[in-house]
């Protein structure tokens, strides 16, 4: 087992011959991925990397059976590719595309309300399991299959974590990075909870930032509804204080976003919290047991 | 990107909302001449990108041309939490019966605006939403949707406003939700809103923040950066489309996402050192962004070292290392530079390196390792 991706996966690309889309779809297929179509519009009818190129979505998917996508397509752009995506019946959707404005991932994120499918990201480096699917642009040679859970809002601190749990011997069951905009598809909350239901994940791993109050909110619902032990850690300690105008976020968020109170939240929660990378690693082999 | 008060009034006037007369001013003279102009009882207002002006004594209201211009003189080159005040707005006055606090926000966690309203405003809204959460009424809006009539008037009612007010707010309310979208904004604050003593509702303050990510589509309000107003590096930055913050230590450090960045600082800090800036180059970083960034960095002065944290994933080793070495080579960057590798292409990225290592670039394999080096190298003094 694994969540959001495993072999079933039927994977679609959208924005299939850009050149970061066309980078990580060889990618993608180097790793095992079932990647059936990808789709750029007037493109259609063309192959890459012997993959069928198509105009639409929805075409793609009639024609393949596509169940999944993953998104490179610009900002201006990319809200109307998850659109489309969510229309022609997704499951899973990764929206790597970095940049997208707010107010147009507010009304995304109120359609897929009406929709049984989930949103990974924007700005995120997707999912991986190992050995099974990766539908992400993660370097997928630091991953090895396992136990471990991963969810994070950061790409390149995911790494970083991930190849630390590698070389100590500790495998994989899922990496998800979930993103780091302020409108996400997915948080944490529903990804851990994830988790705690799949039978492989022994242990999940949670990679937060500052800012927001993401990591309090899940810090809670680690206490009220994990059985799973739950690793943390928190980036920006010493980071500059926000320049932030207003007092509306701080009435919402109603406390503090700093690493240090998040790090507090968490171990208040009785959640193992780290202050570095390679910590992180040293409390998951101590949660293991290992 | 945050808006100067009398830049978000006229984008608020735009979309109907009612504020009073008012004339921006860059000299106490300029200053003095707008009082004139306006007549009257006038309040002269510093514009800075950051709030408590007030309590910092940025605002005076004063009665004549004379006073005006001592007043702007005062205020104009001031120092409020870190920003130069370089313009004043000198408003008109008002008589103001009742001010009330009004804000539309994104909820991040909702996922949806979020309106606030309270009719205690122009105090400490922060500390009213801790002692009387009550006295402010939160109302989250379906983006697709748009706020519906029976929402403005539910809020009205919920805050027990009648009349001249019920009608102004409500207005008010309505108007500043299509700003709102239409700016793209993820934040427009006006406090205090006034109900004056004629019954008139008025926008007397505002703190727009337009999303970033949204400029390109708004290139009007795009244009209304405050160049003067950012560290010139910053400003640079941002043209190429980096993220570069100053600080105050010695070592310089770029990597590539926000977490990992974040992370490479408190690493640096953990290893006694102190961070003199960072630059993060985000996802997809080609040689010549990399090049960029480097040029960046090292242009601090204070910069006696640079870590440079790589974990590609969608940025490749080998673009990274042939953007370093390309730098090197363009300008001339003496100062020791502490590379850290890994991820997508990374070892074609050390290979390249490896073959053509300049006598200032040193490899270390972790990020901890990294780190280390570079706070030694920084405290050796590497100028």
């Amino acid at each position: 087992m694994a969540i959001l991706v495993d072999d079933g996966t039927r994977l679609v690309v959208q924005g299939i011959t850009g050149r970061e889309g066309a980078f990580h779809t060889g990618r993608m297929l180097e790793s095992g991925t079932n990647v059936v179509a990808g789709v750029t519009p007037g493109k259609g009818g063309q192959k890459h990397d012997g993959v069928p190129v198509f105009n639409t979505v929805h075409e793609a998917t009639e024609e393949t059976g596509a169940n999944a996508s993953i998104i490179f397509v610009p900002p201006p752009f990319a809200a109307d590719a998850v659109f489309e995506s969510l229309d022609s019946g997704m499951k899973t959707i990764c929206c790597i595309t970095e940049g997208i404005p707010v107010h147009d991932m507010m009304r995304v994120a109120d359609f897929i309300g009406t929709k049984d499918a989930t949103l990974i990201g924007p700005n995120c480096p997707g999912v991986l399991s190992p050995g099974k699917s990766n539908v992400s642009i993660m370097p997928r040679d630091i991953f090895t299959p396992g136990n471990v859970g991963v969810v994070s809002r950061s790409g390149t601190l995911t790494y970083q974590i991930v190849n630390e749990l590698t070389q100590r011997g500790i495998g994989q069951s899922t990496a998800v990075g979930i993103g780091g905009d302020p409108i996400i598809g997915t948080d944490f909350i529903e990804i851990l909870g994830k988790f705690e239901e799949d039978p492989e994940t022994e242990c999940v791993v949670m990679i937060g930032e500052i800012g927001g109050n993401a990591e309090q909110l899940a810090a809670e619902f680690v206490q009220k509804e994990m059985q799973t032990p739950v690793v943390a850690y928190i980036a920006g300690f010493t980071a500059p204080e926000g320049k932030t105008m207003g007092h509306a976020g701080a009435i919402v968020s109603g406390g503090e976003s700093t690493a240090e109170a998040k790090s507090e939240a968490l171990r208040g929660a009785g959640i193992r919290a780290a202050t570095n990378p390679s910590e992180v690693a040293e409390l998951v082999a101590e949660a293991l047991g290992r | 990107m945050d808006l100067y008060e009398y830049q978000g009034k006229e984008l608020l006037r735009s979309y109907d909302l009612e504020t009073l007369p008012g004339i921006v001013a860059g000299t106490a003279e300029e200053a003095a001449r707008a009082a004139e102009t306006l007549g009257g009882t006038v309040a002269v207002k510093a514009q800075v990108l950051i709030g408590g002006r007030g309590k910092a004594g940025g605002i005076a209201v004063v009665h004549n041309a004379t006073e005006t211009r001592e007043a702007a003189g005062r205020i104009l080159g001031m120092d409020i939490r870190g920003h130069t005040v370089r313009r004043v707005y000198v408003e008109g006055g008002a008589e103001i019966e009742k001010e009330y606090y009004l804000s539309i926000t994104v909820d991040r966690a909702a996922k949806r605006p979020l309106i606030l309203f309270s009719t205690e405003g122009g105090v400490d809204i922060e500390e009213v939403a801790e002692t009387k959460p009550e006295a402010i009424v939160r109302t989250h809006v379906d983006p697709l949707l748009g706020l519906l009539p029976y929402q403005v008037r539910e809020i009205v009612f919920a805050a027990g406003l009648e009349g001249d007010a019920a009608k102004g707010v409500g207005r008010t309310l309505t108007h500043l939700y299509e700003a709102f979208e239409g700016l793209d904004a993820s934040l427009v604050e006006i406090n205090p809103l006034v109900l004056t003593k004629d019954g008139r509702v008025l926008t007397l303050d505002s703190k727009i923040t337009v999303d970033n990510s949204s400029l390109y589509r708004h290139k009007d309000i795009a244009d209304l950066h405050d160049v003067e107003a950012a560290d010139p590096q910053e400003q640079r930055a941002q043209e190429v489309g980096l993220q570069y913050v100053k600080l105050d230590g010695n070592v310089g450090i770029l990597g590539n996402g926000a977490g990992l960045v974040m992370s490479t600082l408190d690493v640096v800090a953990r290893a006694g050192g102190e961070p003199a800036n960072f630059c993060d180059v985000g996802g997809g970083a080609d040689a010549e962004k990399i090049a960029e960034a480097l040029d960046i960095v090292t242009s601090n002065e204070q910069v006696e070292s640079v870590l440079f944290n790589i974990f590609g994933g969608i940025t490749r080793g080998d673009e990274v290392a042939r953007g370093l070495l390309s730098a090197i080579e363009r300008t001339g960057i003496g100062l020791p530079i502490v590379v850290r590798l890994d991820g997508t292409n990374a070892e074609e990225g050390r290979r390249i390196l490896a073959e053509n290592t300049p006598e200032n670039v040193h490899t270390e394999e972790t990020m901890l390792d990294a780190a280390r080096r570079a706070v030694e190298l920084a405290r050796n003094g590497g100028r």
